[in-house]
C-alpha cells in the first residue's frame, strides 16, 4: 500500500536562523526604500484621485488640477454622475454583465470541471483535450467578430457574456481541485445512491468554497473590466459598461473612437467629475479583493502546479 | 436496477486512480485496471457516465461556437471576403472567392505591417530585459523579510494592480503623467517646463514597460514565492555551515532552485514573443501615433474591424498565430535541449 503522502511545502520563515549572518544596515535600509516606494507606488494614485474626486470645485482650483492634501469633502461630482446619464446606465450595464456573466462562467466552469475530473470516464482523454488546445490557440480576432455578430448578438450584453464565459485557466484550476477531494467522500456518497449531479452539489462544491469564490472573482473581475470586447460588439451609446465610459471620460483626447459616447453629459467634465468616474470604476475591484485575497494565492498555485 | 447499481458501483472503483497524487498512480497496479477498464463496453461506460457528459456539454458548446468556428474560420484570410454577400457572415463565407495567398501577398508588402512586427519584437525585447527579472527579484526580497504580517502587507497592495482593467492603468499614468496630470502640475509650480511622457513617441516603449511592470510586477512574484518556499532550507544551512556568504548562497541555492520556474516562463513569454498586450496598445495608439505604438494585435484591428477589410486581418492574425506556433514549440525544443522540462512534458 503506496500512502498518499503530500508534502506541504514548509511555512516561510518568521524568524532569522541562528547560522545566518546578521543583516547589514545598507541592505536594510535599500529593503526599506525599496518596498516603501512600491506600497507608495500603487496607493499613492488612488489616494490622489479619491482626494481630487472628493474635492470642491475651489479646491481643484487652489491646487491647479489635483489635490493631493485633501481640505474639506465635497460629493457633489458623485451627486451629478450618479443622478442618471451615461455614467449610471454604465454602471448598471456593467453590475448586470458582471453578475449574470460570474453565475454562467461559474456554472459552466464548475460542472465541466466535474465533468472532467475522472480519468477512465467516456471519451475522457479527447474532452481533455478539447477543452485545453484553445489554451495553446487563441481563437482569432477577426473570424470571432464575424460569429459573435453573425448570431446576431451584437449591441447585446451576450455579446460580452459568452465568448469568455468559459477560461481554460480557470478550468484548470477547479479540475485540480476537484481532483483533490477524497476518494472516500466520493465513494460513500455513491454508496448511499447519489448520482454525479447530486455528489458535485452536496459533497464536492461545499469542500471547494474557497477555489469557487476565487475563480468566481477571476470571473467578475474580467466581466467589470472588459473593454474591448465592448468596443467591438457594442455601438449604441447607451449599451456601454463602464470601461468604455471611463475612456471617454478620461482619454477621450486620446481615442476618438469613442466620440460621442458621453451622450448624457454635454459640457466637458470637471477634474472632480473625471477622478470620481476613476474611483466608481476601481471601488467594487478594492471592495471585494480583500476578502478574497488570502485564497486566491493558494487557488491559483494549485492550478499552477496541477496544470 | 440493482444489478446497474453494482456496475456503477464498479465502475466507480474503476474510474479513480487512487489518490491525486502523481507518485501514488503510479504506484497502484495500474495496468490491470486499465486493461479491465477497456474491455467494459462502450454502452455500459456511456450509461454509467453519461451525467459527465452532460457536465461538460455547455462548456463544449461554449467552446465550439467561440474558439472552434473562428478558429476554422481563419480559412477567409485565403478568400477575398465580402461581408456584403449575403445576410450573415457564413452566407458571405461561402458566396466570396478563394484567392489563395493574395492577401499575404499583399501584407508582406505592407510597411505598416512591417512597422507593427518591429514595434512588436522591440517591445518583447525590450520587456524580456528590463521587466522579466524584477518579480524574481522582489519575490527574493518579499521572501526574505522576517515579519509575516508585513509581508502579507505588502503582497495585498502589489497584487492590487493586476485586477486594475488597462482602461484604469492608463487612466491612472494620465492622471499622475499626462499633460494635465501630477507631475506637470508640480514641474510647472517649481517653474519647469513640464514634460508629456504620455504622448511621446520616443519614450513610449518605456511608458508601456513601465505601466505593464505597475499593473503586473507583484503578480508576478507569486510563482516564484512559491517556488522559492519549497527550497529544502537545509541547504542554506550547510551552505552557510561550509562559509558560504549570503552572495554565494543567492548564486548557488535561491537561483538554481528558481531555475525550472524561470525556464517554463521564459517559454511560454518567447512562445508569446508576438503578443505584448493589446488593450494597452490600442487606448494609447492614437496618443503617441501609429509609428510608434501599432503593434500585431493592434495592427489586425485596425485593418480589419475597424476597415471593414476582414480578410486581410484574417491573414495578418494567422500569420501572427502560425509563427508564434512555431515560436512556442521551437522555445520548448531548446528547453527540452537544456535539460528542462518545458511546457508538453506529461508527467
Amino acid at each position: 500500500m503506496t500512502a498518499t503522502i503530500v508534502r506541504k511545502p514548509p511555512r516561510p520563515r518568521t524568524r532569522r536562523p541562528v547560522w545566518e549572518e546578521k543583516p547589514t544596515l545598507t541592505g536594510q535600509a535599500g529593503k526599506a526604500v525599496l518596498l516603501t516606494l512600491l506600497v507608495l507606488g500603487v496607493l499613492f494614485p488612488l489616494w490622489v484621485i479619491l482626494v481630487t474626486s472628493l474635492s470642491s470645485r475651489e479646491t481643484i482650483a487652489e491646487a491647479g488640477g489635483l489635490v493631493v492634501i485633501p481640505k474639506g469633502i465635497d460629493t457633489s461630482a458623485y451627486e451629478t454622475i450618479l443622478a442618471g446619464g451615461a455614467v449610471t446606465r454604465a454602471l448598471w450595464i456593467s453590475t448586470l454583465v458582471t453578475v449574470i456573466g460570474t453565475a454562467i462562467a461559474l456554472a459552466v466552469t464548475v460542472l465541466a470541471a466535474y465533468g472532467l475530473s475522472r480519468p477512465r470516464s467516456v471519451g475522457y482523454r479527447w474532452l481533455l483535450a478539447y477543452f485545453l488546445l484553445p489554451f495553446l490557440v487563441y481563437p482569432p480576432l477577426v473570424p470571432k467578430y464575424l460569429v459573435v455578430t453573425g448570431l446576431g448578438l451584437k449591441d447585446t450584453i451576450w455579446a460580452l457574456i459568452l465568448p469568455p464565459a468559459i477560461s481554460v485557466f480557470n478550468l484548470v484550476v477547479v479540475r485540480g481541485f476537484f481532483q483533490g477531494v477524497p476518494q472516500e467522500l466520493l465513494d460513500s456518497a455513491r454508496m448511499d445512491g447519489a448520482n454525479d449531479f447530486l455528489t458535485l452539489a452536496r459533497i464536492v462544491l461545499p469542500l471547494s468554497r474557497a477555489v469557487i469564490a476565487v475563480v468566481g472573482l477571476f470571473y467578475a473581475v474580467s466581466y467589470w473590466n472588459v473593454w474591448f470586447d465592448a468596443l467591438l460588439f457594442i455601438d449604441r451609446n447607451d449599451m456601454y459598461p463602464i470601461q468604455r465610459v471611463l475612456q471617454s471620460y478620461l482619454l477621450a483626447g486620446q481615442a476618438p473612437h469613442t466620440s460621442g459616447g458621453t451622450s448624457g453629459v454635454t459640457m466637458p467634465p470637471t477634474e472632480s467629475i473625471k477622478m470620481a468616474v476613476v474611483i466608481l470604476t476601481v471601488a467594487p475591484i478594492v471592495a471585494v479583493y480583500p476578502f478574497i485575497q488570502r485564497h486566491f494565492i493558494k487557488g491559483v498555485l494549485i492550478g499552477a502546479i496541477k496544470g | 436496477m440493482s444489478t446497474r447499481k453494482a456496475s456503477v458501483a464498479v465502475g466507480s472503483d474503476l474510474t479513480r486512480p487512487g489518490g491525486p497524487t502523481p507518485p501514488a498512480r503510479a504506484a497502484r497496479p495500474a495496468t490491470r485496471r486499465t486493461g479491465r477498464a477497456r474491455r467494459v463496453p462502450l454502452r455500459t461506460r456511456l450509461r454509467r457516465d453519461w451525467q459527465l457528459l452532460v457536465m461538460v456539454a455547455p462548456g463544449f458548446l461554449l467552446l465550439l461556437v467561440f474558439s472552434y468556428v473562428p478558429i476554422v474560420g481563419n480559412v477567409i484570410a485565403f478568400q477575398d471576403y465580402n461581408p456584403y454577400l449575403g445576410d450573415n457572415p457564413l452566407q458571405a463565407f461561402l458566396h466570396s472567392d478563394w484567392i489563395g495567398f493574395g492577401q499575404f501577398q499583399l501584407l508582406f508588402e505592407d510597411p505598416a505591417f512591417w512597422d507593427a512586427f518591429r514595434n512588436t519584437l522591440a517591445i518583447t525585447a525590450f520587456q524580456l530585459v528590463f521587466f522579466f527579472p524584477l518579480p524574481i527579484f522582489l519575490a527574493i526580497v518579499l521572501h526574505n523579510l522576517l515579519s509575516s504580517r508585513l509581508r502579507g502587507f505588502i503582497q495585498t497592495v502589489v497584487y492590487l494592480p493586476h485586477f486594475f482593467s488597462w482602461v484604469l492603468v492608463v487612466s491612472f499614468f494620465v492622471a499622475m503623467l499626462g499633460g494635465a496630470g501630477l507631475l506637470a502640475q508640480t514641474m510647472r509650480e517649481a517653474g519647469l517646463e513640464p514634460w508629456n511622457v504620455m504622448t511621446n513617441p520616443d519614450t513610449f516603449i518605456i511608458l508601456v514597460t513601465a505601466e505593464a511592470v505597475w499593473k503586473d510586477v507583484g503578480w508576478g512574484t507569486i510563482v516564484f514565492l512559491a517556488a522559492l518556499s519549497t527550497i529544502d532550507q537545509n541547504l542554506y544551512e550547510a551552505a552557510a555551515a561550509d562559509g558560504a556568504g549570503r552572495w554565494r548562497r543567492l548564486w548557488h541555492i535561491t537561483l538554481p532552485g528558481l531555475r525550472p520556474v524561470i525556464v517554463l516562463l521564459l517559454i511560454l513569454r518567447l512562445g508569446d514573443a508576438l503578443s505584448v498586450g493589446f488593450e494597452q496598445f490600442l487606448l494609447q495608439r492614437d496618443a503617441v501615433g501609429r509609428q510608434a505604438s501599432e503593434v500585431l494585435d493592434t495592427f489586425v484591428y485596425h485593418f480589419s474591424i475597424a476597415t471593414g477589410n476582414y480578410g486581410y486581418g484574417a491573414a495578418a492574425g494567422l500569420f501572427k498565430a502560425a509563427v508564434g506556433l512555431c515560436l512556442i514549440l521551437a522555445a520548448n525544443k531548446i528547453a527540452h535541449m537544456l535539460g528542462e522540462r518545458g511546457i508538453y512534458s506529461r508527467s
